[in-house]
């Protein structure tokens, strides 16, 4: 290999084929996929009609669009999701690093999850996290 | 703070040459296609498809250049969450195809003034470093040898400490986002009869039922 990125070859090479492996499951997925689509354009019989191409809902005709308003419910429930998403994303680094970090760390950790824990506090209160 | 080498070595040159440098050009080309295909695909569902496939090969990117920890929250918290919700928010719509593509012109001029500002922006970053291209190693936080510290482990050592505000009103963010979304959405059904088990748990003979003598042929 050259010189790679901020000259550190040997540790980067060792990390980039690492994922060798997800690279391989990669390529065999995307072959699987693709020799699902096209082998039924070849060895598939095929003789459509209107009748058998048409939309139906259950045996009915379709009544109305595929796409039609949410409840804006699913929404907040979304959002919530992303905030404790990004909480966990947070821990990940300082699990990793928590012997190097010290007590300053581990209570700067604390400090943020108390403050995620008050707005948990107030969803729970508000009652955001029931469906009706 | 840590004991970092990384910081000299941004001024040399940075060549990837090999198999990585073959995902590179693979990553950057799909990654510039696909986000073109974002603002021309017609119908908005596949646009955010298209934004998903560039997300994937902007962690492609991250991860060529060595920062794990950011390929995979991008594919997380991105792909996982955002992507998602944009999903949700172009199927909440109910859009309009014919309308949407007619008014589609009018936003030019404010489209360009902001593609212009960040190409401005841009070239004041890049611009910056070919002046001094030592300011990454003044200024920023250089990065540990990836032989030292992993990249997740070199970040976790600064973030809790070195940028402890900074960190903190993340905190306040997500608190401000969770309370912005619960008052902006949050809609209580009027005459909802809820399930409250421990009232039903509660209950015994004597507050439940009333036992009345009734008399024979004189009702209730």
């Amino acid at each position: 290999m050259g010189e790679l990125a901020f000259g550190q070859s040997g540790a980067m090479d060792a990390l980039l084929y690492s994922y060798m492996p997800v690279v391989i499951f990669m390529g065999v997925a995307l072959l699987i996929g693709v020799a699902l689509i096209v082998t039924p354009f070849i060895v598939a019989y095929r003789n459509p009609d209107p009748e058998k191409l048409s939309a139906y809902e259950c045996g009915f005709n379709a009544f109305d669009d595929a796409r039609m308003k949410f409840d804006v419910r699913f929404y907040l429930v979304s959002i919530l999701f992303i905030i404790f998403d990004l909480e966990v994303a947070f821990l990940f680094p300082w699990a990793v690093s928590f012997g190097a970090i010290g007590w300053v760390g581990f209570w700067s950790m604390m400090a943020f999850l108390g403050v995620l824990t008050i707005g948990f506090i107030y969803e729970w209160k508000k009652g955001a996290l029931e469906w009706d | 703070m840590l004991p970092t080498k990384g910081g000299e070595a941004h001024s040399g040159t940075v060549m990837l040459n090999g198999l990585p440098a073959v995902f590179f050009y693979l990553f950057a080309f799909v990654a510039i296609a696909s986000a073109f295909m974002v603002i021309a695909a017609r119908n908005p569902v596949h646009s955010v498809l298209f934004l998903i496939l560039t997300f994937f090969n902007a962690a492609g990117l991250f991860l060529l250049t060595g920062a794990e920890f950011l390929a995979m929250i991008l594919l997380v918290v991105y792909v996982g969450a955002v992507a998602v919700l944009f999903l949700f928010v172009v199927m909440m719509l109910d859009v309009d195809f014919a309308e949407l593509k007619s008014g589609a012109l009018q936003y030019a001029p404010i489209g360009a003034l902001v593609g212009i500002i960040l190409v401005g922006e841009l070239i004041v970053v890049l611009g910056g470093y070919a002046f001094s291209p030592r300011l990454a190693a003044t200024t920023g936080q250089p990065t540990p040898p990836l032989a030292e510290r992993a990249n997740t482990a070199a970040l976790g050592d600064v973030l809790y400490t070195h940028y402890l505000f900074a960190f903190q009103l993340a905190g306040m963010v997500l608190l401000v986002a969770m309370i912005g979304a619960i008052v902006l959405t949050l809609r209580h059904k009027a005459n909802v009869r809820r399930q409250d088990i421990n009232q039903q748990v509660a209950r015994v003979p004597e507050t439940a039922i009333e036992i009345r003598k009734v008399r024979t042929g004189e009702g209730v």
